[in-house]
C-alpha cells in the first residue's frame, strides 16, 4: 500500500477557535476514504486542508505537516496543489457558462490551447464523469440548464478535466436526490481505480455502501480511523459506537 | 370606538400626505417633459427638423442663422468617448482590486475615498481642469488651446470613475463566493479567478454601469462648461476647443438672448435631443441589467 496523503500533528484555528487538534492520518492510494462526524466536528476544515482551499479564509492558520506526495504542501504554490488535489463541493457549482466551457476551464488555465486537445479533453472528461451521453448534443448550452445531480457530475467532470490525482468531495450528495446520490456513489467507485478520492459525509449509510476506510471526527479530534467494515461493525471507541447508531449528531 | 376612528383617520391622512409627496415628483417630470416638447415643437416650425438634425454649421446667434445640432453632438460624443476611455478601465480595475483584492482593512478606507469623489461638486472639478489639468496638458502638447476637450475629458472621466468602480463591484461581490472556490479548486490564480469568473458572471452589471456612467458624461454640464469652451465645431481634436449640448445650453441661459426668440427656443430643442440620447442610455441599461441577469440557485 502507497500512503499519498499524510497528516502530522494538524492543529487547525479559525482566529482563536481551535477547529482540529493533533490530527494523525495517512491516507492510501486508489482507495475512498470517508471522514465522518457531527457538524462541526473540524471534517470540513479538514479536508479544506489538504488542498489550502482554507487559505482563502484570512483567520485561518494552522500548525504540523501536511504531506501530499512526499511532499510538505507548503513547499509548493497553492495552484499546483490545488490542481493536483481537486474538490468537488457541497452544493453544485458550474460557472455561469457553457457545459463545454466548464470543462475546459481548467485545461485552459494550464495552458491548454489546442482546440482539437480541449475537445477531446471535455468528451474524455464527460466520459469519466458518466455525463456524456446525456449533454453531449448540448454542449454550447448553459450549464446552469442542467438538473442538480447533473451539476454536480459536471464539476466532478470539470475536476477530472485537470488530471488531479486525488480528488476530494466535500459531501458532494448533500443537495442531491437519491437516485443523483446513488449515481454518484458508483461514480466514486469507479473513479477510484484512477484517483485517490477523501470525502467528507453526513450520511452514514453512503460511508458505509462506498468507502474503504472511515475516520471519525469528533469535536476537532480524529476518534477512530480505519477500515470501513470494520469500523461500523465493531467500533473501539464508544463515542464511534453511539454516533454510528445514531445516539447522537 | 373613537380611538379606533381616529387611528383609521390618522392612517389615511399619512396615506394621502405621502402619495402627494410622490405625486410632486411625478408631476414635475411630466411638467419638464412636456415643456421639452412644446418648446421644441414650436422651434421646429421654424427651423425644419432635418436641417436642425444633419446641419453641421451651429451658429444661431449670427446672420445668417445656422441651426445644425451636430457640432454640439459631436462635441458631447468626444467628451463621453474621453471621458469612458478613461473611466472604464479605471473604473474596471479599481472595482477588481476592491473586490477581490483589497483586505477589508484598506477597502474600509478606499471604498469611501473613491465615494468622496462623487460628492465634489462639479464646478469644482471644472476649476480643477482649468487650474491643473489644463496646464499640464499644454505642458506636454505645446500649442493646445486653453480651452480643450482633453482636460474636459479627463476630468469628467474622474468624476464618473466612481460610478464604474462602485456599481461595478457591487455586481462583483454578487458573484457567489461558491463560484470562486470552484475555480480555485481547479488551480486558478486570483488573476485568473477575477479576470475568467468573476468578471464575466458580473458583466451585466459591469455593462450597466458604463452606459449608466456614459449616460452621465453626456449630461455634465459644469465642468465641461468650464473646461471645454464655447466653439461649437466639427472636429476630432482634443486639443481644441469645442462645445456640448449642455453647455451651449448655459451659455444662452446665461446671455443675453430675449425670451422667446429663436435663438431662446433652440435650448429645448438642443436639451430634446440630450434628453433623448440619455434616456435611451438609462433604458438600455436597465435592460441589459435585466436581460442578463444570472440567477444563481
Amino acid at each position: 500500500m502507497t500512503t499519498v496523503i499524510k497528516t502530522i500533528n494538524l492543529n487547525a484555528w479559525y482566529g482563536e477557535k481551535l477547529a482540529l487538534i493533533d490530527v494523525n492520518t495517512e491516507i492510501e492510494e486508489n482507495k475512498i476514504t470517508a471522514i465522518i462526524g457531527p457538524s462541526g466536528c473540524g471534517k470540513s476544515t479538514f479536508i479544506r486542508c489538504l488542498n489550502r482551499m482554507n487559505d482563502l479564509v484570512d483567520i485561518f492558520r494552522y500548525e504540523g505537516e501536511i504531506i501530499v506526495d512526499n511532499i510538505n504542501i507548503n513547499d509548493i504554490e497553492p495552484e499546483a496543489l490545488r490542481k493536483n488535489v481537486g474538490m468537488v463541493f457541497q452544493k453544485p457549482n458550474p460557472f455561469p457558462k457553457s457545459i463545454y466551457d466548464n470543462i475546459a476551464f481548467g485545461p485552459k488555465i494550464q495552458g491548454v490551447k489546442d482546440k482539437g486537445e480541449l475537445d477531446s479533453i471535455v468528451e474524455q472528461s464527460l466520459k469519466k464523469a458518466a455525463l456524456w451521453d446525456e449533454v453531449k448534443d448540448r454542449l454550447k448550452d448553459s450549464a446552469l440548464g442542467l438538473s442538480g445531480g447533473q451539476q454536480q457530475r459536471l464539476c466532478i467532470a470539470r475536476t477530472v478535466a485537470v488530471e488531479p490525482e486525488i480528488i476530494l468531495f466535500d459531501e458532494p450528495c448533500s443537495a442531491l436526490d437519491p437516485i443523483s446520490t446513488s449515481k454518484i456513489e458508483d461514480l466514486m467507485i469507479e473513479l477510484k481505480k484512477k484517483y485517490t478520492i477523501v470525502i467528507v459525509t453526513h450520511n452514514m449509510q453512503q460511508a458505509a455502501r462506498a468507502s474503504d476506510y472511515t475516520a471519525f471526527f469528533l469535536d476537532g479530534k480524529l476518534i477512530e480511523f480505519g477500515d470501513t467494515k470494520q469500523l461500523f461493525r465493531k467500533p473501539v471507541e464508544k463515542s464511534t459506537e453511539d454516533y454510528i447508531i445514531g445516539r447522537f449528531g | 370606538m373613537d380611538r379606533l376612528r381616529i387611528q383609521r383617520i390618522r392612517e389615511l391622512a399619512i396615506e394621502k400626505t405621502l402619495f402627494l409627496c410622490a405625486l410632486v415628483s411625478v408631476l414635475t417630470t411630466m411638467g419638464i417633459v412636456l415643456v421639452l416638447v412644446f418648446e421644441t415643437l414650436s422651434f421646429f416650425e421654424e427651423v425644419p427638423i432635418l436641417e436642425f438634425l444633419t446641419g453641421t454649421t451651429w451658429a444661431p446667434s449670427f446672420r445668417p442663422q445656422h441651426f445644425g445640432v451636430l457640432p454640439l453632438i459631436n462635441g458631447t460624443l468626444m467628451i463621453a468617448l474621453g471621458a469612458a476611455v478613461i473611466a472604464l478601465p479605471l473604473g474596471i480595475a479599481s472595482a477588481i482590486y476592491l473586490s477581490e483584492y483589497a483586505k477589508p482593512g484598506v477597502k474600509a478606507v478606499v471604498k469611501p475615498v473613491l465615494e468622496i469623489l462623487a460628492g465634489i461638486p462639479t464646478v469644482v472639478y471644472g476649476y480643477f481642469a482649468i487650474s491643473f489639468i489644463t496646464p499640464l496638458i499644454r505642458e506636454v502638447v505645446p500649442g493646445t488651446n486653453i480651452f480643450n476637450a482633453a482636460s474636459a475629458s479627463i476630468v469628467v472621466g474622474i468624476m464618473i470613475l466612481p460610478m464604474v468602480s462602485s456599481l461595478s463591484e457591487d455586481a462583483m461581490r454578487s458573484v457567489p463566493g461558491a463560484l470562486r472556490e470552484g475555480a480555485y479548486a481547479l488551480g486558478s490564480t486570483k488573476f485568473d479567478v477575477s479576470t475568467k469568473i468573476v468578471v464575466p458572471a458580473a458583466l451585466s452589471g459591469i455593462i450597466a454601469s458604463f452606459i449608466l456612467a456614459i449616460s452621465r458624461a453626456i449630461g455634465e454640464t459644469m465642468a465641461v462648461t468650464l473646461a471645454a469652451g464655447a466653439t461649437a465645431k466639427m472636429t476630432l481634436n482634443f486639443f481644441e476647443s469645442i462645445q456640448t449640448m449642455t453647455a451651449y445650453i448655459v451659455q444662452v441661459s446665461l446671455g443675453d438672448t430675449p425670451y422667446g426668440s429663436i435663438e431662446y427656443r433652440t435650448i429645448f430643442a438642443v436639451g430634446a435631443v440630450l434628453f433623448v440620447m440619455t434616456f435611451i442610455m438609462n433604458i438600455a441599461s436597465m435592460w441589459i441589467k435585466n436581460r442578463y441577469r444570472e440567477v444563481y440557485t
